[in-house]
């Protein structure tokens, strides 16, 4: 049997052809994931100053008006501007992740490096508690924590936060491994250096690029994950503005206005687009096969 | 009077049943230059990390090694509590490594990294001081631009380069002890000879005493004074490196210095070696470790030979040694 004629091109069109061209490839992913990322960003503080109307302003009698240009994305059932909403909404999705990857990095990165460096039973004992928790998909964790605390956006932030732990632990630990077979770590020890500083100045450093790749990942993890858990009534209340809340309350006039629905998922897959292209970009930047070829 | 910077008495080290090093001496005197010499799995580098008591944890050693370091400070270092052993290392004792292309932190400016271990044993008063003393030990070991240098990466600077800034961090606290593991096997043979000249001129300058570790018999024969011969974990032989290299008595040592003179010739027209290959650790033989590698191996070899010689400083253990023909 013989491979079609295209299937060799085919190949070779997937791999690159040469670092010269990967590499730019490298950077236009970073540069368009960034963009996004950072016109999110940009937007959701702008909001805090200026948004064409108040979110929370309910106007029954400019209910479901279609795109004018008062209201350039149309009003959904309260009569609310949808951009407007749209605009405080990424504040929201913003602080979900940055805590929720925040409480996953402090967590775990110390988890990962911790168990990493000791040859002790606890190491394994760590990572072993770690892969019980990987089991837990999130959702779960954050239904059982609001069923205990309450509904709110803090508690969902902590239960995206937790459920992120064990990739960052994971991911470290396998980096923070390889640091410490190299001689620079045995000559730091050499050198008089304790475990603790060892960890702070030579472990941590050549992790970092681990952490922030991860974070990345992770952060467009948790947009998902705050979007799934307050359209389930699980995070952010009523009167918060939220990508997930506007998905549910739409969800009624589906047939209706889809635009209600259509506005915040175009929101929430651009944000989840933006960071998986900037945390796919800076993996490839930080990969030590390409680094080389500067 | 001469003063031991290291003695090494009786050391095994072993891994559950297996023994890795059997009864192994050695005393390193202050100015005294001593070559480590084998083939690789000998058990030269597991003595120089027996000695910095960087074992792995699996690894237990036995026996007693001491450390005299500035000012009679003694460190007994088998069975030595962590801390004693971090105020040991860095400053009595230090070590070069082989590979200059990780024994640098690839994320750390060079000079921040030398001036860290001044820091770490406080042997300069603040921040400031261990810049400019960093700068100026980068000086010391012929980096061009000293302060730009101390601003650098290491992937900035050459393997030569970064193996010169290892030598000035081992330098930096002017250590009793400096412990070589192959420090130029990395590297080209022309920057091989500056760094062995700058090593050995630190060493000088400190009248600090060294254990090289190598198995390039030349260098051992241009930097040592002293030489001692390892074959699977134990010393076979030792001696002054003059006499070891042109009366060789231990027949492994024989057939090291036959492989590594490529001017000598067998009747065949090709160059000696040292039939087969070391054996990994715990295959070796019982009696004399390198029995079944040997030519004039015979029933006698299956007994431990004895060491024959006046001290752990001079002598060999063989049955069957190299007569000298007068």
């Amino acid at each position: 049997m013989t491979l079609p004629s295209g299937f060799s091109r085919l190949a070779t069109g997937l791999l690159p052809a040469g670092g010269q061209r990967s590499r730019r490839a490298v950077g236009a992913t970073i540069a368009i994931g960034g963009t996004i990322v950072g016109l999110i960003a940009l937007v959701g503080l702008l909001s805090l100053v200026w948004t064409p109307y108040d979110p929370g302003a309910i106007d029954p009698t400019s209910r479901l008006q279609t795109s004018s240009a008062a209201h350039w994305l149309g009003t959904d059932k309260f009569g609310r501007d949808v951009l407007s909403l749209i605009m405080a909404g990424s504040r929201t999705t913003l602080v979900v992740g940055i805590v929720a990857v925040g409480v996953a990095a402090v967590v775990g990165v110390p988890l990962g490096i911790m168990s990493a460096m000791t040859t002790r039973w606890w190491g394994e004992a760590v990572m072993r508690a770690n892969d019980l928790l990987l089991a837990f998909p999130a959702l779960l964790l954050a239904i059982m924590l609001t069923a205990v605390h309450g509904q709110g956006v803090v508690t969902a932030m902590v239960a995206i936060g937790i459920a992120s732990i064990p990739s960052f632990a994971r991911v470290v630990r396998s980096g923070a491994i390889g640091v410490m077979k190299t001689e620079y770590v045995l000559a730091a020890r050499a050198a008089g250096r304790r475990p603790l500083a060892i960890a702070f100045r030579h472990v941590l450093p050549n992790v970092m690029s681990l952490v922030i790749v991860q974070a990345s990942v992770s952060f467009a993890i948790a947009v998902l994950a705050e979007a799934a858990l307050s359209y389930l009534g699980l995070g952010a209340p009523p009167g918060t503005p939220s990508w997930g809340r506007m998905l549910q309350e739409g969800q009624e006039l589906l047939f209706v206005a889809p635009r209600l629905e259509v506005y915040p998922g175009i929101a929430i897959a651009l944000a989840v687009l933006g960071l998986n292209l900037l945390g796919d970009g800076l993996r490839d930047r930080f990969d030590p096969r390409l680094r080389d070829r500067r | 009077m001469s003063q031991d910077v290291l003695r090494v008495d009786g050391l095994h080290v072993q891994v559950g049943e297996l023994e890795l090093l059997t009864d192994v001496d050695l005393t390193v005197q202050r100015g005294e230059r001593v070559g480590l010499i084998g083939e690789s799995g000998s058990g030269k580098s597991l003595t120089a990390l027996s000695i910095m008591g960087l074992l792995p944890e699996a690894l237990e050693p036995r026996g007693s090694i001491t450390v005299t370091g500035e000012g009679g400070r003694h460190t007994q270092v088998v069975g030595a509590a962590e801390r004693d052993l971090a105020a040991m290392r860095g400053r009595d004792v230090t070590m070069v490594f082989q590979e200059p292309m990780t024994a640098l932190n690839p994320t750390m400016r060079v000079g921040d990294q030398v001036a860290e271990v001044m820091r770490i044993h406080r042997t300069v008063p603040d921040r400031r001081a261990a810049a400019a003393r960093a700068v100026e030990l980068l000086d010391k070991v012929g980096l061009p631009d000293p302060a730009e240098a101390a601003r650098a990466y290491p992937h900035q600077l050459s393997g030569g380069q970064r193996q010169r800034v290892v030598v000035a961090i081992a330098l930096a606290n002017d250590p009793a002890l400096l412990i070589c593991d192959e420090p130029t096997t990395a590297l080209d043979v022309t920057v091989q000879a500056l760094v062995l000249d700058l090593v050995v001129r630190g060493v000088e300058a400190r009248d600090a005493g060294m254990l090289f570790i190598t198995h390039d018999l030349a260098v051992v024969a241009s930097v040592c004074e002293r030489v001692l011969v390892m074959y699977g974990g134990r010393v076979v032989e030792a001696g002054a490196v003059h006499d070891v290299f042109t009366r060789p008595r231990h027949r492994y040592t024989r057939g090291l210095i036959g492989a590594s003179d490529l001017d000598l010739t067998r009747e065949d027209g090709r160059l000696y070696t040292i039939q087969g290959s070391v054996p990994s650790a715990g295959r070796f033989p019982a009696g004399c470790v390198f029995r079944n590698r040997c030519t004039h191996a015979t029933t006698l070899c299956e007994g431990l030979p004895p060491w024959d010689g006046a001290g752990p400083e001079d002598g060999f253990a063989c049955h069957h040694p190299v007569v000298v023909k007068p």
